[in-house]
């Protein structure tokens, strides 16, 4: 007799969510706060950043000081996973690029984020740029949730009236650092316009919540928050969503696929328990996939029927294509103004002080769509890694007795330079509008699973003129405001060969639209509310439904989406449409 | 929850999880498997972080003579001063040990590398590097110590020094001791209200806003 056997569970809920992220996170939160009995299923292990967040240790409290050998992000960060799995391999295709990220736990990749909170703007939604889709949807039907959103997890920002880049509800912003200050100088000298940040961070006590508490300014969001003062969807949406009672979530499962009945309509789902290996099914009225744009498009390409031959919610054939990721291009160095500073707590919030939102106009510019600007620098935590630079600074600029030096050395000199050194750092960011193209996508590997019997995903991926002259437009742009503040270049400065620093797709973690949404379903997956054509009780809410993401991070958008198509739900539930 | 509360709420761990325990149970028709657990939970970490982490400590890659001659570089390139102790004071040899087997990319390099300064030396000085005196151990890094200059004859050391320096601050500034001397003074809970008065005037700033 075999040991082989699917578990099947009796219970019938009302929605079963795919992912704890950002988009699970939300859909999960209001469906439960409604009253619907909802079940999550996680691929990763539990994460509450109360309890597992590495907030405020010290570089000597892990072994490796902080390096990134088996964290992407270093020793710290809060995220289980990275661009490579064991056991969950994937592959790419005629030699293109693709670099995936994921993380395996609750909260998915929220935990660990930048916090970055930006709205996508009117012209995001309809660019009129020649080459891009038009969403469904305008940027007036989204604005409501951004605003519920703004409301409910808590953002800083300046008011600018920006027409494509709108203001939202605002906490304080953070004040700046020194290095941002000569940012900000030198940027004005250079043409570039430099706001507040925008972030999800609370700087102010968040009204009705007694289980948040503001920001106290270690500077470590990428750890997680212990006194949940940022947003991860583990410590804002998921953990007091289990709290009504109505949502139940099962950790270390690994969807498999979304089964469906005779007539095409999604009864649940299978997975398996990265524990026990053993195989389940669980039984709902609604699916709802939030596993993430790409996991999200493998799932659907897995869920193969007579009914759904290609795929689930794939007639149009177009799950998985259209797959694009923000540009990525970056310039570093070092402010000789700076040296021997002052030493004082500079750590403030772990977002971003100050950004760049996109200051030109396109029409007069060689390439469709722009970029905003990140900005880093200053007296940080010193970490594996620390001081490398010394060694060459210290022959790029004169020494205590307006002396030039050789680049190098060791000892008591050395241990000076390290010092006067420390805090002068200085560096910046390009995040850009990739365009959404049919031959950017990602497919089934026909030859391949992963350790669970899964077949895993193929990427093909190439970058195009478009990005590649918005990337040669960042690094003149950086180089000059670097000059511009009388800041020394460390980087190195790129060529043609190497796209001019453009890093390879999937880099920025801000991959989307391999599921998008339309009005025509010859040519969408989804309509504009994230359900399905061709699977009227099959939702999808994480970044896949993105038809063209702007220059602007996509988390805020997958919360305010992802409210929209669960208060959708819930309308059409009320109206027994679904 | 006020500021004050959510300060002292960070030593609290022991929320109670109750609610969360039973609600991450799994459905009523699956057989919990109870996996025994080989290595001590620690919150925030995988199970196969700490296993590996066990490993490679339980591991040893150098031996008693390269420890000996990493000691030496070490004090060499970060002595002790006025302000703090030496690479050795900050244990910086052990953390060595540690990377490499954290970072195997080191090892070759490393171990060569080692190995170069030992045979360079003997052809000089008919010693191994730890053997030989303070005199010529400075004479030969005096040749490796400074990429751009050195000659074309030592670049294998030049690049031995360069990994033996960056692993050197990377383990020094990493410790108490290294934080305390380059001055860094965060990771504690505090407002930020911006760069001090004193600070913006120094530099000319007091006007600039975003």
């Amino acid at each position: 007799m075999s040991d082989f056997q699917i578990k099947k569970s009796p219970t019938v809920y009302d929605a079963i969510i795919v992912g704890s992220g950002a988009g699970g996170g939300m859909a999960a939160y209001v469906l439960a706060h409604a009253g619907q009995k909802v079940l999550m299923l996680e691929a990763g292990q539990y994460f509450d950043p109360r309890i597992d967040a590495h907030q405020l240790k010290w570089p000597w409290e892990s072994p490796r000081r902080g390096a990134s050998t088996v964290r992407p992000f270093g020793d710290f960060d809060a995220s289980y996973g990275g661009w490579e799995l064991e056991g969950e391999p994937y592959t790419t295709k005629n030699k293109t690029e693709f670099e995936w990220f994921r993380s395996r736990m609750l909260g998915g990749r929220t935990n660990h984020w930048g916090r970055i909170s930006l709205r996508m703007g009117p012209k995001d939604f309809q660019a009129k740029d020649g080459l891009t889709d038009d969403w469904p949807i305008t940027y007036d039907d989204v604005k409501p949730f951004y605003d519920k959103i703004d409301r409910m997890i808590g953002i800083y920002g300046s008011t600018e009236g920006l027409e494509n880049e709108p203001d939202g509800i605002f906490m304080k912003p953070p004040k700046p650092r020194l290095n941002e200050l000569f940012i900000k100088k030198g940027a004005e000298k250079a043409g570039v316009k430099v706001i507040a940040g925008r972030g999800s961070v609370l700087t102010e006590a968040l009204p009705n919540n007694s289980d948040r508490a503001p920001c106290f300014y270690c500077g470590q969001c990428g750890r997680s928050c212990k006194v949940y003062g940022d947003f991860s969807s583990s410590s804002c949406l998921v953990i007091p969503a289990v709290k009504t009672g109505n949502l139940t979530v099962i950790t270390d499962a690994m969807v498999r696929e979304v089964i469906t009945d005779k007539d095409g309509t999604a009864k649940g789902v299978s997975y398996v328990n990265r524990k026990d290996l053993q195989e389940y099914q669980v039984s709902g009225k609604l699916v709802i996939l939030g596993a993430s744009a790409c996991e999200s498009a493998r799932i659907l390409l897995n869920s193969k029927s007579s009914s759904h031959p290609n795929g689930l919610a794939n007639s149009s054939g177009v799950v998985g294509k259209y797959l694009h990721d923000s540009t990525g291009v970056s310039v570093s160095g070092f402010l000789p103004q700076l040296m021997d500073r002052k030493r004082y707590n500079e750590d403030g919030l772990g977002s971003v002080h100050i950004y760049s939102p996109w200051w030109l106009d396109n029409k007069k510019l060689n390439f469709p769509r722009g970029y905003h600007i990140e900005y880093w620098g200053g007296m940080g935590m010193p970490a594996y890694g620390f001081g490398g630079g010394v060694p060459h600074m210290n022959g790029m600029v004169p020494d205590r007795n307006g002396k030039m030096k050789e680049a190098g050395g060791y000892g008591k000199s050395l241990k000076d330079d390290y010092r006067r050194f420390y805090g002068t750092t200085v560096g910046m960011a390009g995040r850009g509008t990739a365009i959404a193209r049919e031959d950017n996508y990602c497919e089934i590997d026909p030859n391949l699973v992963d350790k669970y019997g899964i077949p895993v995903l193929r990427f093909h991926y190439k970058w195009a003129k478009e990005e590649i002259l918005q990337a040669k437009h960042m690094q003149e742009t950086f180089l000059h405001m670097m000059k511009e503040m009388g800041g020394v270049v460390t980087s190195e400065i790129q060529g043609p060969e190497t796209n001019y620093g453009l890093l390879p797709p999937g880099k920025i973690i801000h991959e989307v639209g391999t599921i998008r949404m339309g009005d025509d379903p010859k040519k969408s997956a989804l309509n504009k509310y994230c359900q399905a054509h061709d699977c009227k009780n099959l939702f999808v809410v994480d970044a896949g439904p993105f038809v063209q993401q702007g220059d602007k991070n996509a988390t805020w958008t997958i919360l305010a989406l992802s409210m929209r198509t669960a208060e959708y739900i819930l309308a059409q539930k009320k109206k027994q449409n679904i | 929850m006020n500021r004050r509360d959510s300060i002292k709420a960070l030593g609290l761990t022991a929320l109670s999880t109750t609610v969360l325990i039973d609600a991450c149970k799994q459905p009523e028709t699956k057989t919990e498997v109870a996996a025994p657990e080989e290595t001590a939970k620690e919150a925030g970490r995988e199970k196969w972080e700490l296993d590996r982490d066990k490993k490679l400590k339980s591991e040893t890659f150098f031996n008693k003579h390269e420890m000996a001659t990493i000691t030496v570089l070490a004090d060499i390139i970060i002595p002790k001063d006025d302000v703090s102790g030496s690479a050795t004071d900050a244990k910086v040899p052990e953390f060595i040990e540690f990377i490499v087997k954290d970072i195997p990319e080191h090892q070759v390099p490393m171990r060569g590398g080692l190995k170069w300064l030992d045979v360079y030396c003997f052809n000089k000085y008919e010693k191994s590097f730890v053997e030989a005196s303070e005199q010529q151990q400075i004479a030969i890094i005096d040749e490796i110590a400074y990429p751009k200059k050195a000659k074309p004859e030592v670049q294998a050391g030049v690049i031995f020094f360069n990994r033996m320096r960056d692993l050197t601050a990377s383990g020094f500034y990493t410790t108490e001791i290294g934080v305390k001397d380059i001055g860094y003074v965060g990771n504690s809970p505090n407002q930020w209200a911006g760069v001090p008065d004193d600070v913006l005037k120094q530099y000319g700033m007091q006007n600039v806003k975003v």
